[in-house]
Parts: structure tokens; sequence; C-alpha cells
């Protein structure tokens, strides 16, 4: 071991490491909330969004991030299932 | 009644066997008839944990498939004579553990147990699910670390959805929170998540906080669960947070860092000045 190496690792020891603890928090916090809310959505709603997305797909180029598939509690009991789907600009269709 | 309790976490090795071995002590030494039950099954370990090895002859399984009755399988303590252990079974047969078989086992036990503690195994397959199916409380034991506290989480969302209680629309599980292996000085230090962190992100009621701690090693190399270790800070720790879980109004110890001696000699001389 040289003597730049072992100046580095002197200065490394006397460094005060940053405080990791609240970035924990942060990426957790973040990550848990996006987990709670995808939780309370019936298990079939994956499977429909990527059905969906595979009939729009064999017509328009999209991205996955551009159809959205929602159920949204109404009170009287039922439920309506919201469908949203953003084209690009110039819709071009495949030449099928 | 009999109440069923759960300890889970979905990760592994954050501590729910050592928590399900003292938590049964602890309820069995204040007189509750408890029994303890692995459902780690394929990866027996509750016994040793229990100090119970050598004296396994019949488990779980055998009496699920009418092999054995439950009274051959139960083990007693040989430390506190109301508490009995079912030892997993070793079968690699991951469909062994049936639903019908677990509820016969549970039904039978709760004809004369006051406490039943499931062991849950780490994960989210069958034999955690069926650990925490019929209970009535959970006790999820967390890591101070991000993996631990987003798995508790997802624990947290099964025990409300995926249980015997949640399909039947009655009272949900009471959830408590157990923060283990905390470190008050690395919290202290900033490289660790505090309690009020934890607290916070998962927000249940704390049953307790149980500090990194040599005796923890120290119980489970000689099979004597910690909180027999009555000297130690963990044992202390478990002691509290049973006797919270039995409704009694404890202090939490163990989560502010231990001042230097020479701070605690200077104390001392203050007071006694006063």
């Amino acid at each position: 071991m040289n003597i730049s190496d072992k100046l580095t690792k002197i200065i490394h020891y006397f460094q005060r490491s940053e405080k990791t603890a609240q970035l924990a928090k942060d990426r957790l916090q973040i990550i848990i909330a996006h987990e709670r809310s995808k939780r309370d959505k019936p298990d079939y709603l994956e499977l429909l969004q990527k059905d969906i997305l595979d009939v729009i797909a064999k017509y328009i180029s999209i991205n996955k991030e551009d159809v959205r598939v929602e159920v949204v509690e109404q009170k009287e009991g039922c439920s309506i299932l919201e469908l949203n789907v953003i084209l690009p600009n110039s819709a071009d269709a495949r030449s099928l | 009644m009999t109440k069923t309790i759960v300890i889970t976490s979905g990760k592994g090795g954050v501590g729910k066997t050592t928590t399900s071995a003292s938590f049964a002590v602890g309820l069995a030494s204040r007189g509750y008839k408890t029994a303890v039950i692995d459902f780690d099954i394929g990866l027996r370990n509750l016994d040793l944990i229990m100090g119970c090895e050598r004296r396994v002859v019949y488990d779980f399984v055998n009496v699920i498939r009418n092999e054995a009755n439950l009274n051959q399988a139960l083990i007693r303590d040989k430390h506190i004579k109301d508490l009995f252990i079912l030892p997993a079974s070793q079968t690699r047969d991951k469909d062994a553990l049936t639903p019908e078989g677990v509820a016969k086992v549970l039904e039978e036990l709760s004809k004369t147990f006051d406490y039943i503690v499931c062991d849950s195994p780490a994960g989210i397959e069958r034999g955690a699910h069926l650990a925490m199916y019929f209970a009535d409380y959970a006790i999820v034991v967390t890591n101070p670390e991000v993996s631990s506290v987003r798995d508790s989480d997802r624990m947290l969302g099964l025990l409300t959805s995926k249980t015997k209680r949640a399909e039947e629309g009655r009272d949900p599980i009471a959830e408590y929170l157990l923060l283990t292996r905390y470190s008050p000085k690395r919290v202290k230090k900033g490289d660790m998540l505090s309690l009020t962190d934890v607290n916070e992100i998962l927000a249940i009621p704390l049953l307790g906080v149980i500090p990194e701690s040599q005796a923890v090693l120290r119980a489970s190399n000689t099979g004597e669960p910690v909180i027999l270790d009555e000297k130690s800070d963990a044992g202390q720790a478990y002691s509290d947070a049973v006797a919270r879980f039995l409704g009694e109004e404890v202090p939490h110890r163990f989560i502010a860092e231990k001042s230097h001696w020479l701070k605690r000699l200077f104390r001392l001389k203050e007071k006694e000045a006063v």
C-alpha cells in the first residue's frame, strides 16, 4: 500500500459520513404509498389493462403509461370502470 | 375464549421465531395455558430456539394427516408447565399444510388453551398465509431497515384482506408493531430509521422495541428463549412487550442511547449534591 492510499484512508476515517436514515425514510414513504394505492384495486385490473393495451397496440403504437384503467367507487353500491387512453399527436395507424 | 396470535414479518431473519418463543414463554409464565406452533414446514427451527429439538417425535403435519394425535405431538416445555410446543414437519411436500388441517388442529387446541402463538415462516406462501389466516391478533416483527419495513407493510395489506376475519366481515385482526434489532446509538448518528420513522410509515400501535442485543444469540445458542434471561436488555424488553399485550401500561425502555459512564457518574454526583 502506498502513502497516498494510506492518506485517503486516514482522511476517510475522520470524515463524517452522511446521514442515511432520512434518505431511507423518504424512499420508503414513496414506494409504500405507491404500493398501497395498488393494493385496494381488484386483481384482474392489471391483466385487463394489459389486454386493452395489446388490442390498442395492434392499431396504434402506444406507450404502456398512456393506458390507464381504474375502478372508481360510486356511492350506490356500483363501481365505474374508467379507461383513459392518451393517443400520440399524430396517431400513426399501422398499415395492416 | 382462546386467542390466536400470529407472529409475522414477510422478510426473513428479523426475529419472528425469537419473538414467538419469548412471547409464548411470557404468556405461559403468567399462568395462561399457551401453545406455540411452528408453521415453517420443511425448515423447522422453533424447536431449537425453545431447546426441545431432541424431544420431537411427531409434528404438526403428522397430526393433520391423522398419523398421530395432538397430545402425542405437543411437547411440554421444560421450564414452564403451561407451555406446549407443536413442531413443524421436515417434509418437502409443499402441500402438507391444508386449510382444513390447520383449522382442525387450532379448533382442538382452543378447547383447552388460552393462547395459541403461530410462528409464521418468511415470505407470502402457503405457510405464511395459513399462519395468519385464523388469527385474532398479529404481531408484525420489523427491523429498522428499508426492506423489512416494506415487507411489513405488505403483510399488513394481507392481514386486512386474506384472513378469515376479513373474509367473514368480522372485526379486523388487531395489529401490533414490534421493532427488533434496534440500535439507539445508530439512530442518534442518523444511520438507522428511528422508532418514530417506522411508526409513522406503518401506522399501527407499537407493542415494543427490542434492542440489538448479544443476549439474543446467546439465548439461541443455549436453547433458552431470551425472555428467560431476565438480566438482559432484550429479555426485559420482551417482558415489557408481553405486559403491554395483556393491557398493562409499561413505559418504553431501551429506546434512548445509554449515556456515557462519565456522564452518568457526573449526574450521580449532581444528585448527591442536591
